[in-house]
């Protein structure tokens, strides 16, 4: 443990990460230091992608990241997507399309879409199947958590 | 408490909403691994690297050295009870003399962060006198090897024999058949918090469970506690197919808690979840099935071993399910089956979603496909020819009295449309191996293979499982209470329905999930719609009777001429039409209701009696394409038809389709914990393999609706069954496609390129 301390930017909003030891990941430092624990972890090895958050825009696991090292970047977690509680498009079609069971993949999912969808409005079948590949879902099979993304796809092309 | 407030009236027989689904997506949902308490510290499990091995000494001084590290237990520090387990107390909370698989537990320490308490664990030496290892369960059953526990190396032994013993069918086939060890997997790693009261004499739980009142039960047992002051609320769970039925941390936490009386948080990383729970039994089936020329199934024989590994968890009920389903869900007069489940040195297994059917049923369908071509026939053909009516007696002697449409399960299916074919230059993800680029096109060749199953709901043997649920209706709200574990699997959003259908009140109100009511039993064997939801109906039915008799009495109408019509109350001979919200103002009322299923029997010796509740069916076609030079599968489409009694929640009884298929395509092609000596050598996400997006197949799925009558709400439990006959119809295709024996799952690229 040491004395110094980090500052992080996450959702927007700055900590001061104290008294943290050097090894911590980021997701750790999420959950346990800044009280943000709708970011889950799973695998602790970037294979299931319940960790997912968005560092400068891009989709990272963050039981990969050593929180230290991402002091630069603007990080958002699922937490920062609704921050007015109003949920977004996505996590609305996620309810309503019965893509959530246990939940305990979803906001890796949510923040992965989310990501897809900015970077590719009219995703294939195949695109979206390919993006959230790095996202390990045991309940649904997939099948309702596709249905979900077509749907948030759909209304955002018909806007 | 979660509030919902439908605005258009979500009842029985609607997709309605989730209550937890928006507090999900949000990250605002609190699982059992976001539970945090000031002061806590975090608990951590030492655990045994060998299989079998004698402890010498354990000498923790080293570990109590270390800056930050409050406390480190053994199994000289468990004031009760030694062990625990299921059904027999046969697992030690901490080994004490001996330890009997590789990650069993040995010590616990406390400490002030995660990364002290695993140096905590490195800092404790413990002196093992390596033991030779049983590892083979036909040495457990031979007698060649030692008793490894007091309780002896064989778990259970059951036969089911029936009929003339001495008949030889005109065709006879026989298959050798395996299935290895899967895991659940679920992606909310195993947490708890534990609060100890101040006096030192109760703890607090919040953990991750699928039967709240057992794991009190156990905890107190081993701490020395009443039950009550042992209090176990849920914390949310993420995921759990079987895993989470037995004890994994909730001893070790709560101990830790009164031995620092401090908040300790407990949760394990991913490779330790891999130990530190139970998993699917892998098994080997030798069957022999005889059939009269025209393919009429007239006897089985089965030899079943099962490795239930080092404790007995549910093993003799795992071992009971695949005996007693060995005919699979096809009429069959003569039986000759012997089941044995095994300890061995390797982990424990227990529940996984299809408890011990799973491992019949591969077997059962590979059979009935060798039958169909010893007789000319289709595998359609001879499934439809010997399909299971209501009112079949099976092996045991025990007559279906559930709904049983096999017939149409198959046909139905059989209607459901093929897949289109393979496109000449398809994209390289729709081929096998995906964005590998291995396969090409050119090689691939598409199968096509069947799996029909049947599924026993609820407990069996004579057990009452029962479960119980409270209704309050005060200023026009309802609230229910239940002890039911939420899962994933929706029962929070069943209830409400449920409730408001019953009641014409749309406002449902839920209370923590926790021992503060009785027992709901298990979040298991299919049966919390039929028994929790039995509960609830029948809760709610006794506060709407009191509702009836109130406004009976002061409208002057016989309270039995009253129904609820959507959200009113209205008298069916008469012109009375009140609003519920009005009838119950000023009302409180509050009851409670245990729903108990029917009484079953013990087998006796030759696997006789009435053991089961209730059945429930299904059928699986699946279509792969296969690179036999790679041995590379992709599973293209699956199709399905279930008999689920009556839908509930057309959204949700979907996603438990989807999801079973999932699983049951994971153990065809890609689940398996691979034992090496005893030592698992893939506890990682990295090492076992899990279906993705990717490899998802289209489903397609027709819902059969023939209400059952013997459940309370014409619904049969719909989660264990999907994920049955899916692997054998799987495997079937694969065999269709390369003409390959594959007689184990799950199977591997070198089975398909270099097996017989």
């Amino acid at each position: 443990m040491s004395n110094e301390f980090y500052q992080l930017r996450v959702n927007g909003v700055a900590h001061e990460v104290r008294d943290a030891w050097a090894g911590e990941s980021l997701l750790y430092v999420l959950r346990e230091r800044l009280g943000l624990p709708g970011t889950k972890g799973a695998c602790e090895q970037g294979e299931c992608g319940s960790c997912t958050v968005l560092m400068d825009g891009e989709a990272v696991c963050a039981c990969l990241v050593m929180a230290a090292t991402a002091v630069e970047s603007e990080i958002t977690t699922v937490e920062g997507l609704s921050p007015d509680g109003e949920p977004t498009d996505v996590q609305q079609s996620f309810v309503d399309a019965g893509g959530v069971q246990c939940g305990f993949c979803t906001p890796g999912l949510v923040v992965a879409v989310h990501h897809l969808l900015e970077r590719t409005a009219n995703p294939s079948e195949l695109q979206i199947k390919e993006a959230i590949s790095g996202n390990i879902c045991r309940c649904t099979g997939y099948g309702r958590i596709f249905a979900a993304v077509r749907q948030a796809r759909d209304n955002r092309l018909a806007m | 408490m979660a509030t919902t407030t439908a605005t258009s009236r979500a009842t029985l027989g609607t997709s309605a909403v989730r209550p937890d689904g928006l507090p999900k997506v949000q990250g605002r949902f609190a699982f059992a691994s976001d539970v945090w308490a000031d002061n806590m510290l975090w608990g951590a499990t030492l655990r045994s690297p060998h299989p079998h091995a004698r402890i010498r000494s354990i000498d923790v001084s080293g570990a109590l050295a270390i800056n930050g590290v409050s406390v480190v237990i053994t199994a000289d520090d468990v004031p009760g009870q030694l062990t625990y387990g299921l059904i027999t107390s046969d697992q030690p909370v901490f080994a004490r003399d001996v330890v009997r698989y590789a990650g069993e537990p040995v010590a616990a320490v406390a400490a002030d962060h995660p990364e002290t308490a695993r140096r905590a664990l490195d800092a404790i030496r413990v002196d093992y006198e390596v033991l030779s290892a049983l590892l083979d369960a036909e040495q457990a059953i031979d007698g060649s090897f030692a008793a490894i526990h007091p309780d002896g190396n064989v778990i259970r032994n059951q036969r089911v024999i029936r009929g003339d013993q001495s008949f030889v069918g005109d065709i006879i086939v026989e298959g050798s058949y395996e299935l290895g060890m899967q895991d659940q997997a679920f992606l909310g790693l195993e947490a708890a918090l534990a609060l100890p009261d101040e006096d030192g004499a109760g703890v607090e739980l919040f953990v991750a469970t699928q039967w709240l009142h057992e794991d009190q039960k156990q905890i107190a047992a081993c701490l020395d506690m009443p039950l009550e002051r042992v209090r176990i609320t849920l914390g949310g769970v993420g995921g759990a197919f079987g895993g989470r039925e037995d004890i994994s941390l909730q001893v070790h936490c709560c101990l830790l808690a009164l031995v620092t009386r401090r908040p300790i948080k407990m949760q394990y990383g991913r490779e330790e979840s891999f130990f530190g729970h139970i998993h699917r039994h892998p098994a080997r089936i030798v069957m022999h099935h005889h059939a009269d020329r025209d393919g009429t199934l007239r006897r089985v024989e089965a030899r079943a071993v099962f490795d239930g590994g080092a404790y007995a968890s549910t093993s003799s009920a795992v071992l009971i399910n695949a005996v007693t389903h060995m005919q699979g869900p096809y009429r069959c007069d003569i039986a000759t089956v012997d089941g044995y489940v095994v300890r061995t040195n390797n982990p424990p297994c227990g529940a996984m979603r299809g408890f011990g059917v799973v491992q019949a049923c591969f077997a059962h369908e590979s059979q009935m496909d060798k039958l169909a071509i010893a007789c000319g026939l289709s595998p359609v053909d001879i499934r439809l020819k010997n399909a299971m009516r209501t009112g079949d007696r099976l092996i045991t002697g025990q007559i279906v009295e559930s709904v049983a449409p096999v017939e149409r399960c198959i046909r139905e299916t059989a209607a459901l449309p093929m897949p289109a074919p393979l496109l000449d230059e398809p994209d390289a993800l729709d081929l096998p191996g995906g964005s590998g680029l291995t396969a090409r096109r050119s090689n691939i060749r598409r199968g096509v293979g069947w799996g029909v199953s049947i599924k026993n709901l609820m407990y069996s043997e004579g057990f009452d499982d029962y479960a119980t649920a409270r209704c309050r209706l005060a200023d026009g709200v309802i609230t229910l209470q239940f002890a039911t574990a939420e899962v994933g699997q929706g029962f929070v959003v069943l209830a409400q329905q449920i409730a408001r259908t019953v009641l014409g009140i749309d406002t449902v109100l839920l209370e923590p999930i926790s021992t503060a009511i009785g027992s709901a039993g298990s979040t298991s064997a299919s049966r919390q719609t039929w028994m929790s939801g039995g509960a609830v109906d029948g809760a709610c039915r006794l506060v709407r009777e009191q509702l009836f008799a109130h406004v009976g009495a002061t409208h002057d109408v016989d309270p039995l001429r009253l129904v609820i019509e959507a959200t009113d109350v209205v008298d069916t001979m008469g012109t009375l039409r009140v609003a519920v919200a009005d009838a119950a103002r000023g009302l409180v009322l509050d009851e409670t209701f245990e729903h108990h299923h029917r009484a079953t029997e013990e087998l006796d010796e030759n696997g006789q009696g009435n053991c089961h509740v209730a059945f429930a069916f299904v059928a699986h076609r699946a279509v792969v394409d296969v690179d036999p030079d790679l041995g590379l599968v992709k599973v293209v489409q699956i199709a399905t038809a279930q008999d689920v009694g009556r839908v509930l929640n057309p959204l949700a009884a979907l996603g438990q389709v989807e999801g079973g298929i999932a699983q049951g395509l994971g153990l065809a092609v890609m689940e398996e914990i691979v034992l090496v000596n005893g030592k698992m050598r893939n506890p990682s996400f990295t090492d076992y393999l899990l279906p993705t997006a990717l490899d998802a197949p289209d489903v397609v799925v027709t819902m059969i609706e023939e209400p059952e009558p013997q459940a309370p709400l014409g619904a049969k439990g719909i989660g264990e069954p999907p994920c049955i006959s899916v692997t054998p119809a799987i495997v079937a295709a694969i065999r269709d496609a390369t003409g390959k024996a594959l007689t184990r799952v799950p199977v591997r690229p070198q089975d398909i390129v270099f097996g017989d």
